[in-house]
C-alpha cells in the first residue's frame, strides 16, 4: 500500500548494467519532505540505484513507484515530469553550453520552481559566471549549477549523488545549507554520501547499502547507538 | 599554368565564382552531415543520394503536377525530410544500439537502392531543369559577368548555413542539440524527449540535402549519380573541417570549393584532387580535423 506522502517506494528493485547482475532487490521509501541518504562503499550499487529511478540503467525489474505512479515502463523521457530531479555523480555540467543555458536547459516539470533570480541570489558566483562555459567553473561551482538547474526545473523530489565530493569545506558548508533550506521548504530528498559527516546532522534516516542490497536502515534518534555498527559497514 | 603576373582577371573571377557555388553545396551537405553526425554518431551514407533525390523531386514535381521551381524550393525538403524522419525512425532507430557500423552499412544500402531505382526509371544520361524566368540573365560586374542564378544560389545557400547556424548556437532548441550531442542520457533524465530530437534532426539534415538537390537541379544535369559523386568530396571536407563543430562545416565548405576554383585556375590539372590532398595534410597534422575537437 502507498500511503499519502510517501514520494519515493521502491521494491524488490533489480538491476542491470547489460549481464552485469548490479541491484539485488532493493528495498526502500523516502516520504515527502525527508532527506533521506543512501551510504556504501564505492561500488555498493548506490548510483546505480539512483540511475535506476531516472531509467538510465539497462535493465530493471521489481517496482519503483514515484509520486504514486508506477515508473518502471515509463520511457526515461517521462520520469522527470512526475517531479524528479537528479544530479549525477559526475555533474553532467554541458561544456558546449555556457552556465545560463545549462540553468535553462532542463524543461519546467513543476510549476512552482525557484525563478532564476532566487538561484542567482541563492548561488551568486552562476550569476557571475553566467556567460562562461559551464564547465569552466571550479568543481565547486559546477556542483551548485547542477543543483540549481534542477531546482528552477520545479523538481520537488532530488536524487543528488554524492555533491560533496572533492569540494572545499566552505562548499561543503554551503551545500549543508543550501539542503537545510529546501527540506525546511518541503523538498523531499534522496542523497548519496560518502562523507557521513555531512549527511548526519541534516538527514532524517540512512540506508546502507552492500553489494546490491540493503543491509541496514538507521534512523536520526539511531544514530548514536548505531555509529559502531556504521563505521565498521562503512569501513571508516 | 599561368604565371602570376599574367593573371586574367576575367578567368580568375570566374573560377572563384564557380569554386563558391560548388562550395555552397558542399557547405550545404557537410553541415547536413555534420548535425546528424553530432546527435547519432553516424555517418550517413545516404545524404548524397538525398540530394539527388531533392533535384529528382524539383523535377518530377513540375514535369507531373506543374509544381514550380518556388514551391518546389518549400515543398522538396519538406518532402526529403519527411522521408528522413521515417529513415530514422522505422530503420536507424532499430539498431541504434547496435555498433554504428549497422547505421553506416544501412545508409549506405539506402543510396544504392535510390541509385538504382533512378537510373532504372530515368537512366543515367541526366535531365535538365529550366532556371525560373525570374533568375535567368545575370549582372555585369566590373570584372565578370554575374549570372542570376548563381547568385542566388550563394546567397540562399549562405542565408540557409547562417540561419542553421544560428539556431544551433543561440536559441533553446540548439541548446537541446548541443547537450543531447555530449550527453543524451542525462538529457533524457531531465525529461527532454531525447528520441523524438534525433528523429528531427536527421529530418532536418537530409532536408538540408534536398535543398541543395532543388538549388542544383537547374545548373547540374539531373542524374542518379550527382549525389555520388559529390559526396565523396563532401566526406573529404567533413574530414578536413572535423565532425565536432557546425560553423566549421560551413566554413570549410566554402573554403573547400574555393581552394578547388582557385586550383582550376593556377594549376587545373589538380583541381579534382586538391581536396583529398588537404584531407591527407590535415589527416596527418590535426587528425580531428580543422574545427574537431582533440580526442
Ligand atoms: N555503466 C556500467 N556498466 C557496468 N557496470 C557498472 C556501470 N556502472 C557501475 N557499474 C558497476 O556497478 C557497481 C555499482 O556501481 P555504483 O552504483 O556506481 O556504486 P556506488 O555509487 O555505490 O559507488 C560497481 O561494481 C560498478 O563497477
Ligand atoms: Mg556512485
Amino acid at each position: 500500500m502507498m500511503t499519502g506522502n510517501e514520494k519515493i517506494r521502491i521494491r524488490d528493485l533489480h538491476a542491470f548494467y547489460g549481464e552485469s547482475h548490479i541491484l539485488h532487490g532493493i528495498d526502500l521509501h523516502v516520504m515527502q519532505g525527508e532527506l533521506v541518504t543512501l551510504l556504501g562503499r564505492n561500488g555498493s550499487g548506490r548510483s546505480t540505484t539512483l540511475r535506476s529511478i531516472m531509467n538510465m540503467v539497462g535493465r530493471r525489474t521489481g517496482s519503483i513507484n514515484i509520486n504514486g505512479t508506477e515508473t518502471l515502463e515509463l520511457p526515461a523521457h517521462r520520469v522527470a515530469h512526475l517531479g524528479v530531479g537528479f544530479c549525477p555523480e559526475e555533474r553532467g555540467i554541458f561544456a558546449s553550453l555556457n552556465v545560463e543555458e545549462n540553468l535553462m536547459l532542463p524543461p519546467t516539470v513543476r510549476s512552482d520552481g525557484m525563478s532564476v533570480e532566487e538561484i542567482y541570489e541563492i548561488f551568486p558566483n552562476l550569476l557571475e559566471r553566467r556567460f562562461s562555459q559551464g564547465t569552466r567553473l571550479s568543481g565547486g561551482e559546477q556542483q551548485m549549477l547542477a543543483i540549481a538547474r534542477i531546482l528552477r526545473s520545479g523538481a520537488n523530489i532530488l536524487l543528488l549523488d554524492e555533491i560533496t565530493e572533492g569540494l572545499a569545506p566552505v562548499i561543503v558548508k554551503k551545500l549543508g545549507e543550501v539542503l537545510v533550506e529546501l527540506k525546511r521548504r518541503g523538498l523531499t530528498i534522496l542523497l548519496v554520501e560518502q562523507n557521513f559527516r555531512f549527511a548526519a546532522p541534516i538527514a532524517d534516516r540512512h540506508y546502507v547499502v552492500e553489494h546490491g542490497h540493503i543491509v541496514e536502515e538507521v534512523a536520526k534518534h539511531e544514530l548514536e547507538a548505531k555509529t559502531p555498527l556504521l563505521n565498521t559497514l562503512l569501513g571508516v | 599554368m599561368a604565371s602570376l603576373f599574367d593573371i586574367n582577371v576575367f578567368g580568375l573571377f570566374g573560377q572563384l565564382l564557380i569554386g563558391l557555388i560548388n562550395g555552397s553545396f558542399y557547405a550545404l551537405l557537410s553541415l547536413g552531415l555534420a548535425i546528424i553526425f553530432g546527435l547519432l554518431k553516424i555517418i550517413n551514407f545516404a545524404q548524397g543520394a538525398l540530394y539527388m533525390l531533392g533535384a529528382f523531386m524539383a523535377w518530377m514535381v513540375l514535369q507531373y503536377f506543374g509544381i514550380n521551381y518556388w514551391a518546389a524550393l518549400f515543398i522538396v525538403p519538406l518532402a526529403v525530410g519527411l522521408i528522413g524522419v521515417i529513415m530514422e525512425r522505422f530503420l536507424l532507430r532499430r539498431i541504434s544500439n547496435e555498433d554504428h557500423l549497422y547505421s553506416l552499412l544501412l545508409t549506405f544500402g539506402i543510396a544504392l537502392i535510390l541509385q538504382g531505382v533512378f537510373t532504372h526509371i530515368f537512366g543515367s544520361s541526366g535531365l535538365s531543369y529550366k532556371i525560373p524566368a525570374e533568375l535567368k540573365g545575370g549582372f555585369k560586374l566590373p570584372f565578370m559577368y554575374l549570372p542570376t542564378y548563381r547568385a542566388w544560389i550563394i546567397v540562399v545557400s549562405l542565408l540557409v548555413c547562417g540561419l542553421t547556424w544560428y539556431m544551433i548556437e543561440k536559441t533553446k532548441l540548439g541548446a537541446y542539440l548541443r547537450a543531447g550531442t555530449e550527453n543524451p542520457k542525462l538529457m533524457q533524465a531531465f525529461g527532454i524527449n531525447v528520441p523524438l530530437i534525433v528523429t528531427l534532426t536527421f529530418g532536418f539534415g537530409v532536408g538540408l540535402a534536398g535543398l541543395g538537390g532543388v538549388l542544383a537541379a537547374p545548373i547540374y544535369s539531373v542524374s542518379p549519380y550527382m549525389g555520388a559523386d559529390l559526396l565523396i568530396v563532401v566526406f573529404a571536407i567533413v574530414v578536413i573541417g572535423g565532425m565536432g563543430s557546425i560553423g566549421g562545416a560551413i566554413l570549410t565548405g566554402l573554403a573547400m570549393g574555393i581552394l578547388e576554383g582557385l586550383t582550376k585556375y593556377f594549376y587545373p590539372e589538380a583541381s579534382t584532387t586538391i581536396i583529398f590532398v588537404v584531407m591527407v595534410i590535415v589527416l596527418l597534422l590535426k587528425p580531428s580535423g580543422l574545427f574537431g575537437k582533440e580526442a
